[in-house]
């Protein structure tokens, strides 16, 4: 279960059985100053992210910057298409008639910047049909909620004591 | 999760459900050798889809003078099955994406369904565009791609044309959608898997792993997806109405056509998911996931968007008898008591009377009563789109060309295939996807769940208790 691309990583890693002892664990972490590598869980756990100090998704950005491609895709192409490239009256309407481009405008806005947007999100994330990201243990995507550590950034015996003192259900290391 | 659970709202996930036993529950049907139910409705559908799939055929080959179209009515069943079809796309996307913008978390136990359900309907309904342009072959003429013909573009000013990108683009972004929700989930069964069968499922979970970036990135990417589909829903009906309302035939031409049809969309959409879903939850056993209490919100849905149709009906009726345009008085005339009346009035028994029923509670809450409205709103919808347009079209301007038209063999055919492969395409998905959002069930569980037990809940074990309590005497 490993790529070629991955470099080996000593992790030490706790599992937990319920969100709400894993959340007091990481709070507990951040008290101790131990550098939490990831955490793992089989679903989005609401106020984990400022605890691990992530900023906020700007995924956002990517779906505006997209959906303004497309904006612009549509708009400019059938202005080009109807002006300059094989200009025909339709319905003895001018050629161009700005309002009937409005619903494509607008399908096309939606399109690309879902598109992109997903595409982002998949790349970001290096995920993607086929790939394999190594994992700790098969009971995270079930019903376990996993504190990661880097060995080479803690020290082991702390966070084994650690693991024991918040209410880790398991403490494993393993090679990814 | 530090939310308030209600003592009003009633649980959304019944049985005392821990997070392994939700994994269990859920995944496991895709795990079991199929029950003898599903091999037998698979070989049927497979059989219809068969049909479906001959006569499809026949007309390519053949030509669409196999039809019973004529100069007068050049739209029939075709059209028809396929509004009625985009109509019954639009529920899921509803209830993914408006329902997530508006938090209601009730949604989590059928938007996967009903999202597939959305993805397979649009493949029915897209069949119908590409076969009634008589050579299908030339279907990629409809697409602007630099071509050897000048050159040529389409009219984009059409919208015939609005409609192909509508109708894409919702296809694309829900599959886009549908899919995002599934990688977890796709995760959940390789994880359980041995063999060739975690082969199968690593490749299609795209490697996820649960970490906390990619949980959070992917709660982003849900809300913005919901956030442009919500609009993106709402125009695919509108410009499918504007296929009609865009002409110059009476009956057709009138402004109140994309509300309408908005509305009369999500009411089939609905009435459809209910038919799949009480039969799957029975099937399936997952009464504890798809509880009476999300029928009876769908029940809600469907009598107020039904109300609306109904409304919608009746404007139109008082308008062509105000507007004083006597095209238009006829052509209501003739909906009402042309010799298509019988069309109008199952529309008007089937979409208005019917789910008026669903006002008393008793009867929102009984499955095998809402089972029955279901089957009716669905033949109902699709006699409204057979009164707009073939109804319509029998009659116009010169009584001259007057026409009638019924259905060939093949016509039905078709139909009947569409709804074979309707249901090939969902009873495989039973198969190989969980039909109830696994990870998103268990976000819900400790606020919508009705008595969780787990570790760490002592400030609600008392309301546990209370409700296993009340589980055990039932």
């Amino acid at each position: 279960m490993r790529t070629a691309s991955h470099k080996n990583l000593d992790v030490v890693y706790g599992l937990y059985d319920d969100e709400e002892i894993m959340l007091d664990a990481v709070r507990q972490a951040n008290k101790e100053h131990l550098d939490i590598m990831d955490v793992y869980s089989p679903f989005p756990v609401h106020g984990l992210d400022p605890l691990l100090g992530l900023e906020e998704s700007r995924l956002h950005v990517a779906g505006f910057v997209f959906g303004a491609m497309g904006t612009l895709t549509a708009f400019l192409g059938m202005t080009w298409i109807f002006t300059k490239d094989w200009p025909i009256i339709f319905g003895g309407k001018p050629y161009w008639s700005v309002p009937a481009f409005i619903p494509i405008t607008f399908e096309l806005t939606v399109l690309f910047a879902a598109i992109g947007m997903v595409v982002t999100f998949y790349t970001i994330c290096g995920l993607g049909p086929g790939v394999t990201n190594p994992y700790l243990d098969d009971r995270i995507t079930d019903d376990k909620f996993c504190i990661a550590f880097d060995k080479s950034n803690v020290d082991v015996s702390a966070v084994e004591s650690f693991f024991a003192s918040t209410g880790a259900s398991e403490v494993n290391q393993k090679t990814i | 999760m530090s939310a308030v659970v209600s003592p009003i709202r009633e649980p959304l996930v019944t049985g005392a459900k821990t997070y392994h036993q939700i994994t269990e529950d859920l995944i496991s049907p895709t795990e079991r050798t199929p029950p003898a139910s599903w091999v037998i409705g698979f070989i049927l559908s497979i059989i219809t889809f068969s049909f479906g799939a001959f006569c499809l055929l026949w007309t390519v080959w053949h030509g669409i003078g196999t039809w019973d179209l004529n100069r007068t009515i050049g739209w029939g069943w075709d059209i028809t099955n396929f509004v009625w079809w985009i109509g019954i796309g639009h529920a899921g996307t509803l209830i993914s994406a408006i329902l997530l913008l508006f938090r209601q978390k009730w949604r989590t136990g059928v938007n996967r369904a009903a999202e597939a359900m959305t993805i397979f309907a649009v493949m029915c309904a897209a069949i119908y565009p590409g076969i009634h342009m008589g050579r299908m072959w030339m279907a990629m003429f409809i697409f602007p791609y630099p071509n050897t013909r000048g050159p040529l573009w389409p009219n984009f000013n059409s919208p015939l044309l609005w409609d192909v990108f509508a109708i894409s683009t919702y296809f694309t972004v829900s599959v886009l959608f549908w899919y995002a929700g599934l990688v977890p989930d796709f995760a959940t069964i390789r994880d359980r898997a041995t063999g060739f069968r975690k082969k199968i499922y690593n490749f299609l979970s795209f490697g996820w792993t649960g970490s906390a970036k990619h949980w959070q990135r992917w709660e982003s990417l849900s809300l913005i997806l919901a956030g442009i589909a919500t609009p993106l829903v709402l125009s695919v009906h509108t410009i499918v109405s504007f296929d009609f309302a865009t002409s110059v035939i009476p009956g057709w031409h009138t402004t109140i056509f994309p509300p309408y049809f908005v509305a009369g969309a999500i009411f089939s959409g609905f009435a459809m998911v209910l038919t799949l879903m009480l039969v799957t939850r029975k099937l399936l056993k997952l009464e504890d996931y798809i509880t009476i209490e999300h029928v009876e919100s769908m029940n809600k849905v469907i009598l107020a968007t039904g109300s609306i149709v109904g409304v919608a009906y009746l404007t139109e009726l008082f308008i062509s008898w105000y507007s004083g345009y006597v095209y238009e008085q006829f052509a209501f005339f003739n909906r009402a008591l042309g010799p298509y009346w019988w069309s109008y009035f199952g529309m008007m028994f089937c979409n208005v009377l019917s789910p008026q029923f669903f006002w008393s509670k008793k009867l929102r809450r009984n499955v095998l009563f809402t089972f029955f409205m279901s089957i009716f709103i669905n033949i109902g919808m699709w006699f409204e789109r057979f009164v707009i347009i073939a109804t319509t079209l029998a009659r116009d301007y010169l009584p001259s060309s007057w026409s009638l038209y019924s259905p060939t063999w093949v016509e039905i055919g078709i139909f009947i295939g569409t709804i074979g492969l309707f249901f090939v395409l969902y009873l495989a998905f039973t198969r190989v996807a969980p039909v109830v959002a696994v990870a998103e069930i268990k976000s819900i569980l400790k606020t919508g769940g009705d008595q969780y037990v787990g570790p760490k809940n002592a400030h609600k074990m008392h309301h546990a208790h209370d409700d296993a309590h009340a589980h055990d005497t039932h």
